[in-house]
């Protein structure tokens, strides 16, 4: 591994979400265990371009820097990925960063992912306790289940399984791989599965299950392993089930 | 009856549950947050969450967990919220668990229990090595709940300011940024809840997110709320170096059986894997036999410090020492700890499960925080509460590991219910305050943001950071001397006179994070100063505090809570005397049987 020597960033600027957007160059100084977060904090540090012009640091969104929040998701050589966990040394040269497609720019690298939060919201992706008051033990779970669900759990909202769709686009409401295996994760729970149907009802018609045409990009960008194609055919199947039994209900 | 107005500052744990609590009693919030909640801090919280439920025939009880809390905290800590918090532990693995949290099962379907640090029972409920994520989500799901009922309304995207103050000296709301139009605005409330977390960012690396700068702590500082015990600083026995932040490897790595070692010869180059067993210095086992490898995180933080500095004994002469798992069967790895494993492998590019981790101390947490009192949440400043990490109250001299999730839990279960109660009983309200007291407070922190854009300095604020983080983490914690520590408040002013001089590389009013950084900076120092000034005067060792010229716990002068005040720009520290009802002190000895 070249950890020391110097090497090149490509990175797709954009002042504003109207504005333009425009590739500038920076070169940064190689160390050992450098990701793409350390080479933000490098050109905040010293913001001139490669032809020796002054500019801004760069706007992009971050938190944790291991992981596990979701917020630094962004094309890192045309690949939706965390920056914390891109370590240059494994990274193509010259390193080449835009953001993620798929949702409005804020500004640079920086992208506005509320939409998610607003279809958890719609797919109703919560157990409706009836209150924090003590109520006694939750319901009892096989180990299976756990092992089942605990994965589903560990989705970071990261918006990676969107941008690589191709069903989620300018013309489509398709809501993602990510909020269908939410839906299924709560649906799996004993509490609540009682309230499974409200939850299909929303990926029912436009922007639902059915948007999904089986493409299984989703899968391989999740930075978290989840079995998101497993959850598009297990929720495909109850949203047919739930659909007959909604003809038969009348 | 009118309705009171409520405002919760930061959507971690604590400010999640706050909102749920606000929320469910049928009073409207609003939630600001810099980041969207989901996304806030309390995920990275790994190992699991204390509770004495005592389902593994150990005998285990809410008074045991309660006496390993304190006597963990050297007995610095309220006994009598810590009594309460430990007492509610039970009732909140439930409540999580009813709302979903994938707690990892017994074979019967019962929650399963780890051990940790400081303790002899398996206290530790958990959800693989990613507790804090699965706890933080099934809060967000409440609280998002709520918000499709319209009784919250968050604002993400947002930092807190400043608290709006009226004639009084009371807290009437708060002015806020958007961090994307940068406009400065100000929101009426009639009792402010902070939810804050930590201080990380003072530290440049630690195992904080890049949030957790102590800003809004700071501010309310220097606003006259008071700052308590700030010099107790934990640092984290097991991390990963790291030049943008350090990875905490969770002590449940060791509630699990994993084993911190280093070879018996110095700089010793073999293949870990091939040193036999007999060459492995498993020093924590050797020197606290009764605890092993989960002794208190100031202690484990020490040894490694010895070993590494002392005997010399750092892997081939480096800072770092073995956290080894590869002796527990890949399985129970994998069902137990793969959230933390996967970081390993990530960011070092090895698998722990077949090569043992290079770790060394961070820091972690700050036991010290904005002062509250001890029944329900509340500062000094009336309409002002706080709760989570961001207060002082519940973990004394050192935290125990596991009992930060719940401290937050439980203490955003007392403020919320507190604000609204307090919020109620004024006779005027928010709605009162004249518009000049929140037009005062708009424009002041405006001019703050035009300052700042039009300085013409050479200074920079990231080289400026990076030097108060190198100096905070070298002097300031594991280890402290007092020369040092007045050297650093020293340099600490000089940094503050430096920061009149800085030149902001963005001067725009869209998004600009680098006014938004600058202003926490300012901030961020300020505190520094809290912590470093209660470390210079405390002359005793206790917890995590620890001076090899004054070693010994010392009850009589130091048995005190550091309480930091703020006037006309001077800090001053007053003492107060510490809650010791029901269990008196004792010495705090892990290398005993006790």
């Amino acid at each position: 591994m070249a950890a020391n020597g110097i090497f090149i960033v490509r990175i797709l600027r954009q002042a504003g979400p109207q504005e333009k957007p425009h590739w500038e160059e920076f070169e940064i100084r190689g160390r050992t265990g450098l990701n793409i977060i350390t080479v933000f904090r490098d050109i905040a540090e010293n913001p001139v371009t490669r032809d020796g012009r002054g500019t801004t640091p760069i706007s992009y969104d971050a938190n944790c820097l291991e992981e596990i929040c979701g917020a630094c998701a962004m094309l890192i050589n045309g690949y939706p990925r965390q920056a914390c966990s891109a370590l240059v040394a494994n990274l193509e040269k010259p390193i080449r960063l835009e953001p993620l497609k798929k949702f409005p720019v804020v500004r640079d690298l920086s992208v506005d992912r509320s939409v998610m939060f607003e279809n958890l919201k719609r797919t109703k992706c919560w157990i409706p306790i009836d209150g924090t008051y003590p109520l006694g033990e939750g319901p009892r779970m096989a180990p299976e289940l756990q092992e089942k669900g605990y994965p589903l759990s560990r989705c970071i909202t990261c918006g990676n399984c969107l941008e690589i769709c191709p069903r989620v686009n300018e013309h489509s409401h398709f809501v993602g791989a990510a909020i269908i295996s939410q839906v299924r994760l709560f649906n799996m729970h004993p509490t609540g599965a009682m309230h499974a149907g409200e939850r299909l009802d929303a990926l029912m018609g436009e922007g639902g299950i059915e948007d999904c045409d089986n493409a299984q990009n989703c899968v391989k960008v999740c930075p978290k392993g989840i079995p998101l194609t497993e959850s598009l055919a297990a929720i495909n199947g109850q949203v047919l089930k739930h659909a007959v039994t909604g003809w038969l209900r009348g | 009856m009118r309705q009171p107005r409520i405002i919760v500052v930061g959507g971690g744990l604590a400010g999640l549950m706050t909102t749920i609590r606000v929320a469910e009693s049928g009073v409207p919030v609003e939630l600001f947050s810099i980041v969207p909640v989901k996304r806030s801090h309390s995920v990275c919280a790994q190992g699991g969450i204390n509770a004495a439920k005592n389902l593994k025939g150990e005998g285990d009880s809410t008074d045991k967990h309660f006496d390993d809390t304190i006597y963990g905290g050297d007995f610095l800590a309220d006994q009598t919220l810590v009594k309460g918090m430990c007492e509610t532990a039970p009732a909140i693995i439930d409540l999580l668990d009813r709302m979903g949290v994938m707690f990892n099962r017994t074979s019967e379907g019962l929650l399963d229990f780890r051990r940790f640090g400081g303790t002899l029972f398996h206290r530790t409920a958990f959800a693989g090595a990613t507790t804090g994520q699965q706890l933080l989500y099934a809060l967000d799901e409440q609280v998002r709940r709520y918000e499709s009922e319209n009784k919250v309304h968050k604002y993400e995207n947002w930092t807190f300011l400043s608290i709006v103050l009226d004639e009084q000296n009371i807290c009437r709301g708060i002015s806020a940024m958007d961090l994307r139009t940068m406009e400065v605005r100000t929101f009426p409330a009639d009792a402010v809840i902070f939810c804050t977390g930590g201080i990380g960012a003072i530290f440049g690396q630690s195992t904080n997110s890049v949030v957790c700068t102590g800003s809004a702590q700071s501010a309310l500082f220097q606003q006259g709320v008071d700052y308590a015990n700030g010099e107790f600083i934990q640092v984290h026995p097991t991390a990963i170096p790291g030049e943008d932040k350090c990875r905490l490897m969770s002590e449940s790595a060791r509630g699990e059986g994993g084993r911190v070692w280093v070879p018996r010869t110095p700089g010793d180059k073999r293949d870990p894997r091939t040193i036999p067993e007999a060459e492995r210095f498993h020093f924590l086992e050797e020197w606290y036999p009764k605890y092993g490898n989960l002794v208190p995180r100031d202690v484990a933080t020490r040894a490694i410090y010895r070993v590494v500095y002392q005997e010399k004994l750092g892997l081939e002469g480096q800072p770092a020492v073995y956290l080894d798992v590869t002796h527990i069967p890949r399985e129970v790895l994998d069902r137990k700890l793969e959230g933390i494993l996967e970081i390993y492998e990530k960011f070092m590019g090895l698998d722990p499960r077949e090569h043992p981790m290079r770790v060394f101390p961070a820091m972690h947490y700050t036991m010290g925080g904005i002062w509250i009192n001890d029944k329900d949440q509340a500062t000094n400043v009336p309409g002002v509460y706080a709760a989570g990490e961001c207060e002082f109250q519940y973990h004394g001299a050192n935290r125990l590991g596991a009992n930060s999730l719940v401290s937050c839990i439980y203490g955003g279960m007392l403020a919320g219910p507190a604000a609204v109660k307090y919020a109620r009983s004024l006779q005027a309200g928010c709605e009162g305050t004249p518009s000049i007291v929140f037009d005062r407070e708009r424009t002041h922190q405006q001019e703050i943001n035009d300052d700042l854009l039009n300085r013409q300095g050479t200074e920079n604020p990231i080289t400026i950071w990076k030097e108060l983080g190198a100096m905070m983490t070298e002097h300031v914690t594991v280890i402290r001397y007092n020369k040092a520590l007045q050297d650093v408040l020293d340099k600490l002013d000089q940094l503050e006179e430096r920061m009149g001089r800085v030149n902001l590389a963005d001067r725009t009013q869209w998004a600009n994070q680098t006014l938004q950084f600058t202003r926490e900076l300012s901030n961020m120092i300020v505190l520094a100063k809290v912590i470093t000034m209660g470390a210079l005067v405390r002359n005793e060792s206790r917890g995590a505090h620890y001076k090899p010229d004054f070693p010994e716990r010392d009850d009589p002068n130091w048995l005190k809570t550091t309480r930091a005040s703020y006037n006309g720009g001077k800090i001053k520290l007053d003492f107060e005397a510490v809650d010791t009802s029901q269990i008196p002190p004792r010495p705090r000895r892990y290398d005993m049987a006790s």
